[in-house]
């Protein structure tokens, strides 16, 4: 599903340059759920904003669902993003003056899908993260949990290859933040790729997979027995 | 521009963000409504200054009739010129240029005019209706005499202020009869002129009957012309001048006069007396331009200043929608729809309050120098559309720099 090979990415402060990938190699193939580890200024940020198309990589080809990713112009990447990528960030990122169901549906009016199907179709997502009876409410009228279940569901609403996850229980406290992972896992488990970036060692176990960071390299990469959020519930 | 997704996309934003449009919109209309309001009281003032001209302003050309001082075609010099209605009719159907206002003037200096016991000496002048204009003179009871009056040579007296307080005190004098000459004159209506007193004790009656009652045929004293209003003082001059050299001309052939005759015939052109209000009147118009150029600049600033600050605010909103998949060209899009939409919606609303306002209130307003103040639609409207052609370039840059900006970088934004 997503091939990345030697990919390096550095940033210009001043005089100086700040060199934060040196070369990553990796895979993910499709159904994965892949935690990536590291301590701050490791560079994990940086690699799941150049696989969400968010940041460019200076060098190293990175190739999603067989389509190349590079030399992409505003217009190509939007278009990639919405077609291949679902997003769900810390700090929830939801239109406040939208109701949930409307925030849900956004994607969807970019896909040029008309109204009352993206209204049926993110009610569905709504459904499916258990929030059908807070469709209207707006985003502060939810917790914290409810915030990040809404965007899960917007991260659904286009139907994505790869869901890429930042910090997405950053801001829950850690019963909330179990109940996401189960959603994630759920997620995982009809099939969908998902890339997590976390640093807490909790979270990342709730994934098949760790790939750990520091420094710009990959440290470690190993395949783990996934533990359920569901029994930390 | 014009899918319905969009629209309502917009109607959506809008209505969800009744804070921000009402502020927006308010700004907007205040704007156009104080520049229509400005736009009218400059017109007002305009008015205003004209109508003072109008009072004031000696722009008259009169014709008087002198005696020869040159013998010319078998007459002796020292002839007394008098002049006809023919001659008046001749300057009217000669005269190259247009003519405002005109009229031929018969009088007796001292008539003896009474009602019941009041009695008095007054002048008595036989004039046509345009005369009330050449003489500046204000209508407050009544009317002036009229072109009917003339053609049937009513015995209709129109009486200064002056004669109506003397001869009537407090009592209303329309339909009350005054003698002149023995003939019984009815008042019709009463007069105030800005010359004061001396000029309220006239009293004028059409010229056809004065010309009966004083026994003098077709004699008429003088002549008055008025031309219209020209754009600058340079212009009306060389008008003016022209008038009164062709007058004099074609008036020296047909009363057989010299035309190197100094003193036949004297002809008073006051134009030089109106430079000053040409002046005033071309200062006012660069005052008010400037004004209103200023004005409009402001209002210009003020909506790029809120279409800014709305960029700016909505920079998180925008890293969003661009993360989920929104193309730069539709972000500008989205905005520059709902800017626009916001401010013709509320420019609109501006522009019709102030109109209205202006429509109502105006024709009340009736100071010295504000007369009243209404608005010309068309520059209105085209300010509007300026306003909302600047809203929206104004909101283009920010909105393509939104735009432009990484995903990555806007979701930072705080």
């Amino acid at each position: 599903m997503i091939e990345i090979k030697n990919l390096h990415k550095s940033y210009k402060m001043g005089k100086n340059s700040l060199h934060v990938l040196k070369g990553i190699n990796f895979n993910v193939e499709e159904g994965e759920l892949v935690s990536i580890m590291g301590s701050s200024g490791s560079g994990k940020s940086t690699l799941l904003n150049i696989l969400g198309m968010l940041d460019e990589a200076d060098e190293g080809s990175y190739t999603l669902d067989g389509v190349p990713i590079k030399n992409l112009n505003e217009k190509l990447a939007a278009q990639y993003r919405n077609k291949f990528l679902g997003f769900i960030f810390q700090s929830f990122n939801l239109i406040n003056y939208k109701s949930a169901l409307d925030n849900v549906a956004l994607p969807l009016y970019y896909q040029g899908v008309n109204r009352s199907e993206r209204m049926e179709r993110s009610m569905a997502y709504l459904e499916k993260v258990g929030l059908a009876a807070w469709a209207h409410h707006k985003p502060n009228e939810l917790s914290g949990g409810q915030k990040q279940r809404v965007a899960i569901a917007r991260a659904l609403a286009s139907d994505p290859k790869v869901l890429l996850a930042d910090e997405l229980t950053g801001a829950l406290d850690s019963k909330t933040s179990y109940e996401i992972m189960d959603l994630i896992q759920q997620i995982n488990d009809e099939g969908r790729t998902i890339l997590v970036v976390t640093h807490e060692e909790d979270i990342a176990q709730m994934s098949k997979r760790i790939v750990n960071l520091k420094d710009g390299v990959i440290i470690d990469d190993r395949k783990i027995t996934q533990v359920r959020a569901i029994q930390n519930v | 521009m014009f899918s319905l997704e969009r629209w309502q996309e917009v109607f959506e934003t809008i209505s969800k963000n009744k804070l921000r449009t009402f502020l927006t919109g308010f700004s907007v209309a205040s704007g156009i409504f104080i520049l229509v309001i400005l736009l009218g009281v400059s017109v007002g003032f305009q008015n205003g200054i004209e109508s003072q001209f109008q009072n004031d302003a000696e722009n008259i050309i009169n014709v008087y009739p002198g005696r020869t001082a040159l013998s010319f075609e078998g007459f002796n010099k020292g002839r007394r010129i008098q002049l006809r209605n023919e001659d008046y009719d001749v300057v009217l159907e000669n005269s190259k240029q247009e003519i405002e206002f005109k009229s031929p003037m018969y009088q007796i200096f001292a008539g003896l005019i009474s009602h019941g016991n009041n009695s008095g000496n007054y002048r008595v002048e036989g004039v046509l209706p345009d005369y009330q204009y050449l003489e500046k003179a204000d209508i407050i009871q009544g009317r002036f005499i009229n072109a009917n009056d003339n053609k049937t040579k009513e015995k209709y007296a129109v009486i200064g202020n002056r004669v109506k307080k003397d001869l009537f005190q407090d009592e209303s004098p329309l339909g009350k009869y005054i003698q002149v000459s023995g003939l019984n004159f009815k008042v019709v209506g009463v007069f105030t002129d800005p010359g004061g007193d001396r000029e309220e004790t006239r009293i004028y009656v059409p010229i056809s009957t004065a010309q009966i009652v004083f026994g003098a045929g077709t004699d008429i004293r003088s002549m008055g012309f008025t031309l219209p209003k020209e754009e600058n003082y340079e212009l009306a001059l060389k008008q003016s001048n022209a008038f009164a050299a062709q007058m004099e001309r074609l008036l020296k052939i047909k009363l057989q006069i010299d035309p190197k005759d100094e003193s036949a015939l004297f002809i008073s052109n006051n134009i030089e007396n109106t430079k000053e209000i040409y002046v005033l009147i071309s200062a006012m118009q660069v005052f008010f331009w400037g004004v209103g150029i200023a004005t409009l600049l402001a209002g210009i600033i003020g909506v790029s200043n809120i279409m800014l600050i709305i960029v700016k605010e909505r920079t998180k909103e925008i890293g969003i929608r661009k993360a989920l998949g929104a193309e730069p060209l539709s972000i500008v899009g989205m905005i520059l729809h709902e800017s626009i939409f916001v401010t013709a919606i509320s420019g609109l609303f501006g522009l019709i309050f102030g109109l209205v306002l202006l429509e109502i209130v105006g024709p009340f307003i009736e100071l010295d120098f504000i007369k009243n103040p209404s608005v010309n639609f068309s520059i209105a409207v085209s300010t509007l559309l300026l306003l909302i052609a600047a809203g929206a370039i104004a909101g283009f840059f920010p909105a393509w720099r939104g735009a432009r900006i990484k995903p990555i970088d806007a979701l930072r934004d705080e």
